[in-house]
């Protein structure tokens, strides 16, 4: 009941916060897409221990968030959400790596460091991808989807599944709440009733499909679907890629963290 | 062009499971005409619409449309001409922002895409909602939401729009916008709907549907005040005659 | 179960990409020749509804805990095997964009465990049990064997991707343990719920079922050609991932001793070594001990070298420090932006 609150909640918010007009979102949906994905690309392909040559890439996110002025708390409440099968899988690492190691005059497990560099990892790259579609939104990414020359057919279907989302989440949670009222009592749909509850739904969905694909052939829809034309990315949406692409790749190649480190220390002395 | 009409020639329709929906009906509507079906729940009202759109085909009798006899290779044809407004908004409204959804029908036909912006923005100054072209569909209002369900069939630049209840679920201030709205387009107007108070705002000729079949076909004022008529199709007289009545 | 990108690495990633791509590239060639364009409003609208319904909970009878319904057998049943994967895959990029759950990097792997599996080897199961035609029974085993099939082989390969990927210590045969029976029981709800779903509808709607069962070409290809599809996907992916870990001096002991991820550290070590040179470079006080002095030679069994796994001490110093910047450059931009705004205003 309230997973499907927040879902349709979460939805909401992300759309909500894709219609601001920063720099951000102003720039060409795709070379954000892209941008995304070097980022992506290159904090996953850190090694499993490290964690200091990993951290000056949160300054992506960073950046991000206040250029964008999308709202830090809500999107890493979102992320919080999907930590745990992370958390799940990479706690064995500490119990399995078990090779003494001295940080800092502290001898601790080796899988330790993997443990909480692939939390790293995780709230990166989640992260990111949340704040591709918060300061994008569905539609501009339909567009960045067809540059890249998805056909047509399949963005049309992502379409109306992304559109009729919130319709059938507030549809399931409309009977939800109609279930709870008259069995306060229990924690979910009882089996007896699995059946008719998702089939009526399944069968007012059909008649929904109906309708949408009437709607669409009156006005001439012939399984072609006609999408406008593509803009191109403009010489500020390529420098912002490069910038970002270049701070990427020497982020990658140079510990950063260390660099600093040992400047900081030297100052020190 | 003037000579615009809709000729519907003892039509009838059954469902596949044998219920009769419309048993022979016939009516004209002429070029700029609005007109009001009205009848009880399950009289025929949406089967009868769906009949005129061509998503479904009489079994016996004919429809023409300007002349053109509906079939399955003149629909394309047809269907420019006539712009369906569905009953929920939900429906017509598939695509991610209003002007998406605007765009589609024009699209559909092929126009340039310059074309396609100024019909949408056309369409859109029409019904009044410019501001709202980037929004996202889903989250209109209810009533924003029949405004671009209806510019989403005007870009299509349609002699004529069928509309299935325009004003259910809308708030007073709503209601009263689409009114508004549908007295100042010139198109031929057919509309079906409970909300008699609107019919009788927007429409001068109604047709009584009872059964699948025409209990009668005339003048909006006469056939709303008359309260055997109505009682007889399960139907009541508009409040703003009632309360006339009683004061 | 979602395989997130924190847990796989680019290769992969990409591998995996490639291979969803392939078949989702011949669903949409398919799906555009055989099937009428009603068929894709279908689609969208189903896919919200299964979207929608993974949110239902069903309570599981005897354990106080409730289960859901991960949904891709249910629309391979609805929509037939090509149109149920191309709704799959727009449901999970929805869901790795949204949600988090999964990922832009591991959508391929999410698109290949979630969808493939349901739509192309577990539905020509369904298939077969009800050939002679639906009936409650038939239903119910279909949809038992296939989600379970399905679920087996989708948990299975979430092991296999991150095992290739080297993020976690865990070994192979805990790993595989630990998840297989998770999804065993995943997998029987699963197939309870599909198969009463689509039991309800095949009463309400027989023609559904049965159409999309008679319509798909892939109802005449026997079980075994399949079988063989798979298999050669599966060489194919197995291939490209030796073929890459051929490319490593180890060669096939790369992906036994990944598991145990001890080569890493020697892949490591060029990166380190010029990491060092540099360090050495910049620091001007060598000797104070900061700075690696024992790059390149082989690390003693016993207690490793700091400075190999990148956590000196001017790694965790600098490490805090990278922090404390970037969010003090990220509220000094908010200040700014607010400064300008409140000043735009007067």
């Amino acid at each position: 009941m309230s997973k499907i609150n927040n879902s349709l909640y979460n939805i909401r918010l992300l759309d909500d916060l894709a219609q601001k007009e920063s720099v951000v979102h102003k720039l060409h949906p795709l070379i954000k897409l892209l941008t995304t994905l070097v980022y992506l690309i290159v904090v996953v392909s850190f090694e499993k221990y490290d964690i200091s040559a990993l951290l000056p890439l949160i300054f992506y996110p960073v950046l991000l968030f206040s250029i964008s002025e999308l709202p830090v708390i809500p999107i890493l409440k979102r992320v919080l959400f999907a930590m745990p099968f992370i958390i799940g899988i990479g706690i064995w690492n500490p119990l399995f790596d078990t090779q003494i190691i001295i940080v800092a005059g502290i001898h601790i497990a080796r899988g330790w460091l993997a443990f909480f560099s692939l939390v790293l990892k995780c709230i990166f790259t989640v992260t990111a991808s949340i704040l591709l579609i918060a300061s994008t939104g569905m539609g501009p990414l339909s567009h960045a989807l067809r540059m890249l020359k998805v056909p047509k057919i399949f963005i049309l279907q992502l379409t109306l599944t992304y559109r009729y989302l919130s319709v059938l989440m507030e549809e399931v949670s409309k009977m939800m709440r109609a279930h709870s009222l008259r069995a306060p009592q229990q924690k979910g749909i009882h089996p007896a009733i699995w059946g008719c509850f998702c089939g009526q739904l399944i069968l007012r969905t059909f008649d929904r499909a109906k309708r949408v694909y009437d709607a669409m052939s009156l006005r001439g829809f012939h399984g072609e679907y006609p999408a406008g034309n593509l803009v191109k990315p403009k010489v500020s949406d390529f420098v912002y890629f490069i910038s970002w692409s270049v701070f990427f790749i020497l982020i990658r190649i140079y510990n950063l963290s260390d660099l600093m480190g040992d400047l900081f220390i030297e100052v020190i002395k | 062009m003037s000579e615009f009409n809709i000729k519907v020639t003892n039509i009838c329709f059954s469902y596949p499971d044998g219920y009769e929906a419309i048993k022979d009906l016939s009516f004209d509507i002429r070029h700029g005409e609005s007109v009001g079906i009205i009848g009880a729940n399950g009289a025929g009202k949406s089967t009868l619409l769906m009949i005129l759109m061509g998503l479904m085909f009489p079994i016996c009798g004919e429809i023409t449309i300007d002349g053109v006899l509906i079939t399955k290779n003149t629909l394309p044809k047809i269907r420019q001409s006539l712009g369906m407004v569905f009953q929920n908004p939900d429906d017509q409204l598939f695509l991610s922002t209003v002007y998406e959804d605007v765009a589609f029908g024009p699209r559909n036909y092929k126009l340039d895409e310059e074309e396609v912006c100024n019909r949408v923005c056309d369409a859109l100054e029409m019904v009044g909602i410019s501001h709202l072209k980037e929004r996202a569909s889903f989250k209109l209002s209810d009533g924003e939401k029949r405004l671009a369900a209806i510019a989403s069939v005007l870009s299509m630049q349609p002699e004529a729009l069928i509309m299935d209840e325009p004003t259910s679920t809308l708030d007073p201030k709503a209601r009263r916008r689409i009114i508004q709205l549908l007295n100042s387009l010139h198109h031929t107007k057919i509309i079906t709907s409970h909300d008699l108070d609107m019919i009788l705002d927007t429409c001068e000729r109604v047709i009584v549907i009872k059964e699948g079949r025409i209990a009668a076909d005339g003048k909006t004022k006469d056939l709303l005040s008359d309260e055997t008529l109505l009682d007889h199709c399960g139907l009541e007289m508009p409040l703003s005659f009632q309360k006339r009545r009683s004061t | 179960m979602h395989m997130a990108d924190a847990l796989i690495s680019p290769i992969v990633g990409g591998t995996m990409l490639a291979a969803s791509t392939g078949v989702a590239a011949y669903s949409i060639k398919k799906v555009q020749k055989d099937l009428d364009e009603k068929k894709v409003p279908f689609m969208g609208v189903m896919g919200a509804f299964v979207f929608s319904a993974q949110m239902i909970n069903f309570s599981i009878p005897a354990t106080g805990s409730s289960g859901h319904l991960g949904g891709g057998m249910l629309l391979a049943i609805m929509l037939g095997p090509y149109a149920g994967f191309l709704t799959m895959a727009s449901i999970l990029l929805i869901q790795a964009l949204f949600f988090g759950d999964g990922g832009l990097l591991a959508y391929g792997c999410n698109v290949w465990n979630l969808g493939v599996y349901t739509c192309f080897l577990a539905y020509p199961l369904f298939l077969w049990v009800t050939k002679k035609g639906f009936n409650s029974k038939r239903i119910f085993w279909g949809a038992m064997v296939s989600s379970l099939i399905a679920l087996q082989l989708g948990a299975f390969s979430v092991v296999l991707e991150t095992l290739f990927s080297g993020k976690t210590e865990l070994p192979f045969g805990v790993f595989v343990l630990l998840m297989q029976p998770i999804h065993l029981a995943i997998g029987v709800v699963e197939g309870i719920v599909t198969a009463v779903i689509a039991t309800f509808v095949w009463k309400a709607r027989p023609e559904v079922l049965e159409q999309t069962a008679n319509g798909e070409p892939i109802g005449s290809l026997s079980i075994k050609r399949i079988l063989v599809v798979i298999l050669v996907a599966a060489v194919l992916i197995g291939g490209s991932l030796s073929w890459f870990a051929s490319e490593n001096p180890d060669g096939l002991e790369w992906s036994m001793e990944k598991t145990a991820g001890s080569t890493e550290l020697e892949t490591e070590d060029e990166i380190h070594q010029a990491l060092s040179r540099i360090q050495d470079k910049i620091a001007i006080l060598p000797d104070y001990g900061f700075s690696s002095t024992n790059e390149g030679d082989t690390k003693p069994e016993g207690v490793l070298s700091n400075e190999r796994i990148g956590t000196s001490i001017s790694g965790i110093v600098g490490g805090f420090l990278t922090l404390i910047l970037a969010i003090f450059i990220g509220f000094l931009i908010r200040f700014f932006k607010k400064k300008r705004r409140v000043s735009l205003k007067k």
